[in-house]
């Protein structure tokens, strides 16, 4: 007890000492470079924001709100608008998602439930070789082999479920064996399908790892309970991936809606509303800009950017969303040792 | 007196198997009942659309003969998990193996790799021209986006992680918005800034810098996690001994984390390879080898292979395949070689 004051002593006199001493010179460096490359990017990013909204308010202002619902594109004539793509970019991200969805699901909890642990490394590996593979080979695959044998699938549907709008199909004659199948070519369902196989790994690994951290005692839990396997990935492991569900769902929605190649590809572009999506044409925001950039004008250029401006802040959003969702059901940013 | 075994209580049981095995029998035979006799089906696709859920009914009737309802609910639920991770590997070896298949045509001679296509026209066969200005482009152009990508990333992650503040938060959440620029937009924004604007010309440096813009923020953020998995204890324990935020950084955060950066680096440069449509509005085309590029079109291979198969003739489009699976080729040796880092990394924790 007697030596308490003597140690604190010392401590007193040194007075205000400062907690973090002055950065040496290295530091200091360090700081400013570091820095300056933070501030690079940040310049360069905003230049991009700032440049893509700069020409595309010249194409707005033009536009105006129109630009929301006019379907034909022909900015020379100051008659354009976004409505025919950008519902064409929604349907093919939603079909795209609508395939994708199951299948990552399935994978997802096939890999972290039911996969031998031997295997469950190569499976992860191949599921992420997969979201590593070029779009233009999905493109390649979509245009040479789907197109050509997803007809049956296509006139299955439109016979069948052809009172749905989604699935009619204008000119279709299900009673005409001989009838021209080409009706269904470069449909909106086929590009859906092709792009639904490029986001499947994305979504397939963030549910993955939502489901690998639902946590052991409540499994065994459910388990000693006397829930067979179904019975406790119901109860425990799906109700903790919802997020990651939810979430990966809409990564894969952003990457979708984003895709340009395999869908350019494979969709024959159409300037007008297109809800139909067995039909042949379709549209993309991104393969307009593909299809138009060489041949627009100054003033056309400007038009496409505030197309692709529409399409980032759509992308933004769903991705801000997903990783909002996926965030929020995750825990700990930081680890320790 | 027999000596105990142990008991396996993992896995499926031969009971589980011979059910799903017969009811797999029973579903084909019933669907070629109703496709040869009873209904005017045709086609593979509709045949497999027939048997599966059959197949599931009749697993679900032979499980049901044995057990009880939550257990036939477990079979069944698990029976369809195995099928959907089943068709998505088939569709990916498919995918794959439909890409080299039809460019094994162009792949099986060697000037397919040593010749550009200069005297090749397009009625020539195989045997003449190949993609060896595409495999230049695209080493060029992606060793040029890595030197900007990789030493700018690299510092900007490392600010982000190691001096915490208003400025890196800002920071870091709009490299997180910029993830989700499309690719074919920021190819619109080089072709509007640097080739309109500018007056460079399409060029492969023009396609390099819409790779970097496109690489950027992905690497960035890549490495971002990588950085924060260090643990702090290990950075404190380097200030407690009187080190400086520089001497911490280069010789304990970098070295703990370099297999992660270089897995994130390599992961990154396999997006950046495959990636057509930035390249697509500012690399220009062109048949000859053009090793410069800063000077005229220079194509890559995803460029190449587009380009070839649009053209609709038959070698074209073999040519195509065959650029295509190069491509593939290129990206699953990165792959593999990220792999091969990351698993040293978890043999030595």
């Amino acid at each position: 007890m007697t030596t308490a004051p003597a140690i604190a002593a010392p401590v007193a006199e040194v007075g205000h000492r400062p907690r973090s001493a002055r950065l040496a010179l290295a530091d200091r460096i360090f700081r400013s470079l570091t820095g300056a490359s933070a501030l690079a990017v940040l310049l360069l990013m905003s230049l991009v924001g700032a440049f893509l909204g700069y020409r595309a308010a010249q194409a707005l202002h033009v536009a105006g709100w129109s630009f929301l619902t006019t379907a034909s594109w022909e900015p020379d004539a100051h008659h354009f608008g976004i409505a025919a793509v950008l519902t064409g970019t929604v349907l093919i991200g939603l079909v795209a998602v609508a395939i994708a969805l199951p299948l990552a699901l399935g994978t997802a909890l096939y890999i972290s439930e039911y996969a031998p642990r031997r295997l469950r490394g190569l499976l992860v590996s191949l599921v992420d070789l997969m979201a590593a593979v070029p779009s233009v080979v999905y493109g390649l695959w979509g245009f040479y082999f789907l197109q050509q044998h997803a007809f049956g699938l296509s006139r299955w549907l439109a016979t069948y479920l052809g009172w749905f709008p989604l699935f009619h199909v204008d000119g279709a004659d299900p009673r005409d064996p001989l009838a021209p199948l080409t009706v269904y070519k470069s449909s909106t369902l086929i590009a859906g399908m092709v792009v639904a196989l490029m986001v499947t790994p994305i979504a397939c690994s963030v549910m993955r790892e939502a489901f690998s951290q639902a946590p052991l005692g409540e499994r065994e839990g459910a388990y000693a309970l006397g829930a067979t396997r179904w019975g406790m990935i119901r109860t425990v492991v799906l109700p903790f991936g919802r997020g990651g569900i939810i979430g990966g769902t809409m990564l894969g929605l952003g990457r979708a809606l984003g895709e340009t190649i395999a869908v350019f590809m494979v969709i024959a572009v159409v300037f007008a509303v297109q809800p139909h999506i067995l039909q042949n044409g379709g549209s993309s925001v991104s393969s307009m800009i593909a299809l138009l950039y060489g041949s627009a004008s100054a003033f056309g250029t400007s038009a496409l950017m505030a197309a692709g401006l529409a399409l980032f802040a759509l992308t933004l959003a769903v991705n801000f969303a997903a990783s909002a969702i996926v965030a929020r059901s995750r825990s700990g940013a930081s680890s320790d040792i | 007196m027999t000596s105990e075994v142990r008991r396996r209580t993992g896995g499926a049981r031969t009971g589980d198997v011979l059910a799903a095995f017969w009811a797999a029998a029973a579903a084909a035979g019933l669907t070629a009942l109703v496709f040869t006799q009873i209904a005017p089906f045709s086609g593979p696709l509709g045949a497999v659309l027939l048997w599966y859920p059959l197949f599931l009914g009749l697993y679900a009737l032979l499980v049901w003969l044995a057990e009880p309802g939550p257990a036939v609910r477990d079979r069944v639920a698990a029976a369809f998990v195995h099928s959907l991770a089943a068709l998505l590997l088939v569709a990916l070896v498919f995918v794959i193996a439909y890409t080299i298949g039809r460019g094994i045509p162009a792949l099986r001679h060697l000037n397919f790799f040593t010749q550009d296509m200069t005297h090749a026209g397009p009625l020539d066969p195989v045997t003449v021209g190949g993609i060896k200005h595409g495999i230049v482009g695209t080493l060029e152009q992606i060793g040029i986006a890595l030197l900007i990508t990789i030493p700018l990333g690299l510092l900007c992650a490392i600010y982000l992680t190691e001096v915490p503040g208003p400025f890196a938060r800002f920071t870091r959440t709009l490299v997180e918005a910029m993830t989700a620029l499309p690719s074919i937009v920021a190819g619109l924004f080089i072709y509007a800034t640097v080739i309109l604007t500018l007056g460079l010309g399409k060029s492969g440096f023009a396609a390099a810098l819409a790779l970097s813009l496109m690489m950027l923020p992905i690497i960035i953020r890549a490495a971002d996690v990588v950085l924060r998995l260090i643990p702090g204890a290990l950075k404190e324990a380097s200030y407690a001994l009187g080190a400086g935020q520089w001497r911490t950084v280069w010789h304990v955060v970098l070295p703990t984390a370099r297999s992660g950066l270089v897995t994130a680096f390599i992961l990154g440069t396999a997006r950046g390879v495959g990636e057509t449509s930035p390249v697509l509005l500012t690399a220009g085309f062109t048949a000859t080898l053009n090793a410069s590029p800063f000077h005229d079109a220079q194509v890559s291979l995803p460029l190449l292979a587009f380009s070839l198969v649009r053209s609709g003739e038959k070698s074209y489009i073999a040519r195509g395949f065959g650029a295509a699976a190069v491509l593939m080729g290129l990206v699953l040796l990165l792959f593999v070689l990220a792999r091969l880092l990351g698993r040293k990394r978890e043999g030595s924790r």
